[in-house]
């Protein structure tokens, strides 16, 4: 686990493979696409960031891409467009934009019929030949 | 007629639950101007169901972020969702006494393409508008819809002193929580069906419940051109 401090200030792109908490700021690109990102309650983020989880308790301004989780905690705030098959919005927490859930299953049907566009996590286009959901499928909280 | 209707809609109201605070005393609600309880909803499953065939629809809610809406539709439907608070830019026209302009601003007000959008959640934000801003509100989100896209809109059939907007969280597809919090203005004159009807004239109603709450829940579909 990394630890950029509250002092601490990044321009440009931040890239790595461990887990990373922030508490300082960044602007630019952040891309930790098989480690957790923490955005600590001081860390303010300007930057498209793409992760396997992202956990926000700070500021984030840009699109957070995050192939397993986006958790934005009470007193976060992510202004952008968020893709992720798993989305937590906190009572508290601001968000604004737009959520892109795509199921997994969807995605990677998704992938299969496209095989130039293999983003993980990122949005994708509709596909209107693809197989329909499956019936029956669990409906409620 | 009108008298009969509001006969029914207050024998509902009588046999629809109690309003209950937050805290869990009246003197809580009344100072912190919030109170939830729980409803039935039917029209809310169906709507889902129109949009499940769909493979990662495009959503639109026009209520304020609900954090467990927002996992319960990413969940249930694989959507993209946008979140679009007009409660928010109502409360900034009343405010900068600018809400005249309400019409002319909804017209521009959204980003996405003509045809485009699956589903809307439009919930009760008509009520808070006088006619000729709910006419342009219901124009432009009838422009939005796809072909055989949906609309889920709440229309309160009673008027109410309170000025409160509701806020609307899933507690499953059968369910929903009503949540108050302060708002700028209270509802305007509740819309007779025939009005609704006239303010979505693009669209199809395929169903329309009367609730126990007092609330008209109303799905629309907009009709796919004919071949």
């Amino acid at each position: 686990m990394v630890n950029i401090g509250k002092s601490v200030v990044i321009k440009g792109e931040l890239s790595g493979s461990e887990d990373l908490t922030i508490e300082g700021h960044v602007e630019g690109r952040i891309d930790l696409k098989d480690n957790v990102l923490t955005i600590g309650p001081n860390g303010k983020i300007k930057a498209e960031v793409f992760a396997k989880a992202v956990v926000v308790l700070g500021e984030v301004t840009g699109n957070v891409t995050a192939s397993e989780k986006v958790d934005i905690r009470d007193n976060g705030s992510v202004d952008g467009d968020i893709a992720s098959p798993r989305v937590a919005i906190a009572e508290g927490a601001h968000f604004r934009g737009s959520v892109d859930m795509q199921r997994a299953g969807q995605k990677a049907q998704a992938q299969q019929a496209k095989p130039n566009q293999p983003q993980p996590g990122q949005p994708q286009q509709h596909q209107p030949n693809q197989p329909q959901h499956q019936q029956g499928q669990r409906v409620g909280a | 007629m009108a008298d009969a209707t509001r006969s029914l809609t207050d024998l509902f109201g009588i046999l629809g639950p109690r309003r209950v605070a937050d805290a869990g005393t009246a003197a809580d609600t009344s100072v912190t101007n919030v109170a939830e309880a729980s409803y039935p909803t039917k029209a809310l499953h169906k709507f889902l169901a129109s949009l499940q065939s769909n493979d990662n629809p495009l959503l639109l809610d026009l209520g304020p972020v609900v954090g467990s809406n927002v996992t319960f539709f990413g969940e249930q439907l694989g959507c993209r969702l946008r979140v679009e608070d007009l409660a928010k830019d109502i409360d900034r026209h009343v405010k900068d006494n600018t809400i005249e302009q309400l019409p002319e601003f909804f017209t521009k007000r959204f980003k996405e393409a003509a045809g485009t959008v699956d589903g809307i959640l439009c919930w009760d934000l008509l009520d808070y508008l006088d006619r000729p801003a709910a006419q342009a509100l219901a124009t432009a989100l009838s422009s939005l819809l796809r072909p055989d896209g949906c609309l889920l809109g709440f229309f309160s059939t009673a008027n109410s002193p309170e000025t409160v907007y509701t806020k609307y969280v899933v507690v499953d597809e059968s369910t929903l929580r009503y949540r108050t919090y302060p708002a700028s203005r209270p509802r305007q004159r509740s819309l007779l069906n025939g009005d609704i009807i006239k303010l979505f004239k693009d669209l199809r109603v395929t169903d329309s419940f009367l609730m126990k709450s007092k609330v008209r829940e109303m799905l629309f579909r907009k009709p796919a051109p004919r071949t």
